[in-house]
């Protein structure tokens, strides 16, 4: 067993469980959600299998590092981080069937950084600048908080497939209340938003102890504080302003946007300190 | 609006609106982007270059090229202070009274109302179970105020009203963290020293504006050195550096990236490398028509016989980046050679190109063989005052956000009407003031514990 078999199961596993749940809600059987979630489980036992295979392999070539350090590594542990929270939400919440809109970007995040040709899944060693403890803790952060956005992302979509007083018949019907949607958005949100300011302070308090400024407008950073002011803004809007259902979903919705161009699109576009993962 | 108000009455309802605060944060979030497209702090031709005269006259209109410090960036930051000032006063007042109240009051009609409220009936007399709940909630929740109606008992107990504050103090931090940035950009500054390995300094560039600075004692290099992986790429780069204070020696201690030196309030951090000026290098000099070589050793500034009394040849310098018809071609030797005939060559000698000198096709081509490898630290000096302010911030904004998103003032509510002969009706309600889902399930979960009891 290595890293690189472990986390191509994962991937596998973590596709059947988006078929098993998708399947439940297009087929209206709730019984294939709960074998759906065991497949889920078994792909995120899996998915820490390849994390921590991969830690112990990197002290086998003598590198030695938290396998947090590039985009294939974050992919991987977005993955991870989006399922942990999202088996959590189901056995708090104990609904089945929004795991359609979970399992999926679940399953995209390490599918990507499997199958892409421009992400390298070699162990590489690290630069002198990423060697540092605040790593560990400033990537851990950011990507729960982003796994809590990308959730609550996948939640905001159900206001636009599921109409606010279904037929009883209709297919639509099995999806959770509107009620119940703004709950969960707003706790996903509240939870990211909390990573999020973490994620940024312990990278700020990193910038630092490397280079000596707490933050120096590199894009990276920039697009951090934009999908912050973003997030800011839906917290205010709900709690200040009232606002719910699709108006707040649009927010939430914009606010992934910003959070996808943070991690991609910074990378891909622009140049800075982050432009190595 | 209301008629008759005054002017500062006017301004202090414009800062003090929700509204205002959202607009603001959505002006900086999309003004930021233009920055991160844009490029920051580059040359006028650089600007020229990519966008043309006109847009360059409106980049330095608006100081695009530095727009994070743009007087309208700041004026956005300026106004988002306000606001958050100004509203936390206006919301802080009202709500004061709600933390610390005089007396904890509470109004049953209110708690009968909720939509949280659960009823159930018991076969036990209203007098037992009032003591059975009172311990249940005064174990669980708080203190529990107690008080008769008509037709029974009705407890209440609470928790957490301390946590409405959780939203003042991430406000605060926003303006601590405001407060550091604003110290640290009047009476910090960011500057670069490069010091070649043997050398001392008490004198940094400004980063942007190249000005100097006096660090206030000297730094020496005593020493550099940089280890690489196998593949190349640099592992750990390390400065052995000795701090002078008035002539004397202070200390001396090792920097390596991560792990900067801290003193008097200067930090003073590992940041780049390069290669300084060797003082020798040994030469192989090969003689084109049979290839055969001399190898000599020869310092900067000295001059040698070339063999067989060719002529002479002065080993002028080193170039970190030598530029041959625009490509660089990196670290190179140069030098002169002095013919016979009193013709003089330039010659250049890269290290990484050891065929380049056979091109120029003389009698003689010159490689380099071996030289000891000097190296400049890139050390960036820092002076911040207004840090700690900053981490007070930023330990305050996540006690903050903690405070508010997890915690919440919650008030339970149990009423105990007597049903009938030895049987009572129990009805219980919470209010909060966040997550009422979560107070539903927390009702329903304390009807199931109590009846157990």
């Amino acid at each position: 067993m290595n890293s690189s078999l472990a986390l191509s199961l994962a991937t596998f596993i973590y596709g059947l469980a988006s078929v098993f749940y998708i399947g439940s809600f297009a087929f209206k059987k709730q019984i294939l959600a709960k074998p759906g979630f065991i497949v889920l489980i078994i792909g995120f036992l899996s998915n820490t299998a390849g994390i921590i295979l991969r830690w112990i392999e990197s002290h086998q070539l003598g590198y030695g590092y938290a396998p947090f350090s590039n985009m294939y590594e974050s992919l991987v542990f977005f993955s991870w981080a989006i399922a942990i929270l999202y088996i959590f939400v189901e056995l708090k919440y104990k609904e089945n069937i929004i795991g359609m809109f979970a399992t999926p970007l679940i399953f995209l995040a390490i599918a990507y950084a499997s199958l892409s040709p421009d992400i390298s899944s070699k162990i590489s060693p690290l630069i002198p600048a990423l060697k540092s403890n605040w790593l560990i803790a400033h990537v851990i952060t950011c990507f729960l908080g982003y796994a809590g956005f990308a959730l609550a992302f996948g939640f905001s979509i159900i206001y636009f497939i599921k109409p606010k007083n279904p037929d009883a018949a209709s297919i639509f019907a099995k999806l959770p209340s509107w009620d119940l949607i703004d709950e969960l958005t707003y706790q996903m949100v509240v939870f990211g938003f909390l990573f999020l300011t973490i994620g940024i302070i312990t990278g700020a308090v990193w910038a630092n102890s490397a280079w000596g400024t707490y933050w120096s407008w590199d894009p990276k950073e920039t697009w951090s504080l934009i999908t912050w002011f973003v997030y800011a803004i839906f917290l205010h809007l709900r709690m200040m302003r009232g606002w719910h259902g699709k108006n707040l979903a649009w927010v939430s919705i914009i606010g992934f946007m910003a959070v996808m161009f943070t991690y991609f699109g910074v990378n891909f576009l622009l140049s800075g300190l982050h432009s190595y993962g | 609006m209301k008629k008759n108000q005054t002017i500062p009455e006017l301004i202090w309802q414009f800062f003090c609106s929700v509204k205002l605060a959202v607009y603001t944060l959505v002006l900086l979030a999309a003004t930021s982007i233009v920055g991160t497209i844009i490029l920051q702090n580059g040359t006028p031709q650089q600007y020229l270059r990519e966008y043309g005269a006109a847009v360059y006259n409106v980049i330095k209109v608006f100081n695009i090229d530095d727009m994070y410090r743009a007087w309208w960036f700041l004026a956005l930051l300026v106004i988002l202070c306000i606001n958050i000032v100004v509203c936390s006063i206006e919301r802080l007042s009202t709500t004061w009274k709600i933390i610390f109240p005089e007396k904890i009051k509470f109004n049953p009609d209110r708690f009968r109302k909720q939509k949280n409220l659960e009823s159930f009936t018991v076969n036990k007399e209203a007098l037992s179970l009032y003591n059975d709940y009172e311990s249940f909630l005064s174990k669980t929740i708080g203190k529990v105020i107690k008080e008769e109606t008509g037709t029974g008992i009705v407890i209440y107990s609470e928790t957490g009203r301390w946590t409405r504050m959780g939203v003042y103090v991430v406000h605060l931090s926003i303006i601590l963290l405001l407060i550091g940035a604003l110290i640290g950009s009047l009476f910090g500054f960011k500057a670069r020293l490069n010091l070649d390995e043997g050398a001392t300094s008490d004198t940094a560039f400004i980063a942007k504006k190249r000005e100097p600075v006096n660090i206030g004692f000297s730094i020496r290099c005593n020493d550099f050195n940089v280890k690489f992986y196998d593949t190349g790429a640099p592992e750990e780069f390390k400065s052995n550096l000795t701090i002078i204070e008035n002539g004397k020696e202070s200390f001396t201690k090792d920097i390596l990236v991560n792990h900067p030196l801290r003193y008097k309030g200067i930090n003073i951090f590992q940041s780049s490398y390069g290669s300084g000026q060797p003082d020798s290098v040994v030469l192989d000099i090969i003689r084109q028509s049979d290839k055969s070589v001399t190898s000599q050793t020869i310092k900067i500034g000295e001059e040698i016989q070339l063999p067989d009394a060719q002529g002479l040849f002065e080993l002028q310098g080193f170039l970190p980046n030598y530029d041959f018809r625009g490509n660089n071609l990196g670290e190179a030797f140069i030098g002169k050679i002095t013919l016979k005939d009193a013709k003089e060559i330039q010659i250049a000698i890269p290290i990484k190109f050891p065929t380049f000198d056979k091109m120029r096709k003389g009698t003689f081509a010159f490689v380099v063989k071996d030289f000891e490898q000097k190296y400049y630290t890139g050390l960036q000096i820092t002076k911040d005052p207004g840090v700690w302010y900053v981490y007070s911030g930023f330990i305050l904004m996540i006690i903050g956000c903690w405070i508010t998103f997890f915690m919440s003032h919650q008030s339970f509510f149990i009423e105990i009407e007597k049903a009938g002969e030895n049987s009572s009706k129990i009805s219980i309600s919470g209010t909060t003031n966040r997550n009422n889902q979560g107070m539903k399930l927390k009702i329903k979960r304390i009807v199931t514990k109590l009846k157990d009891i």
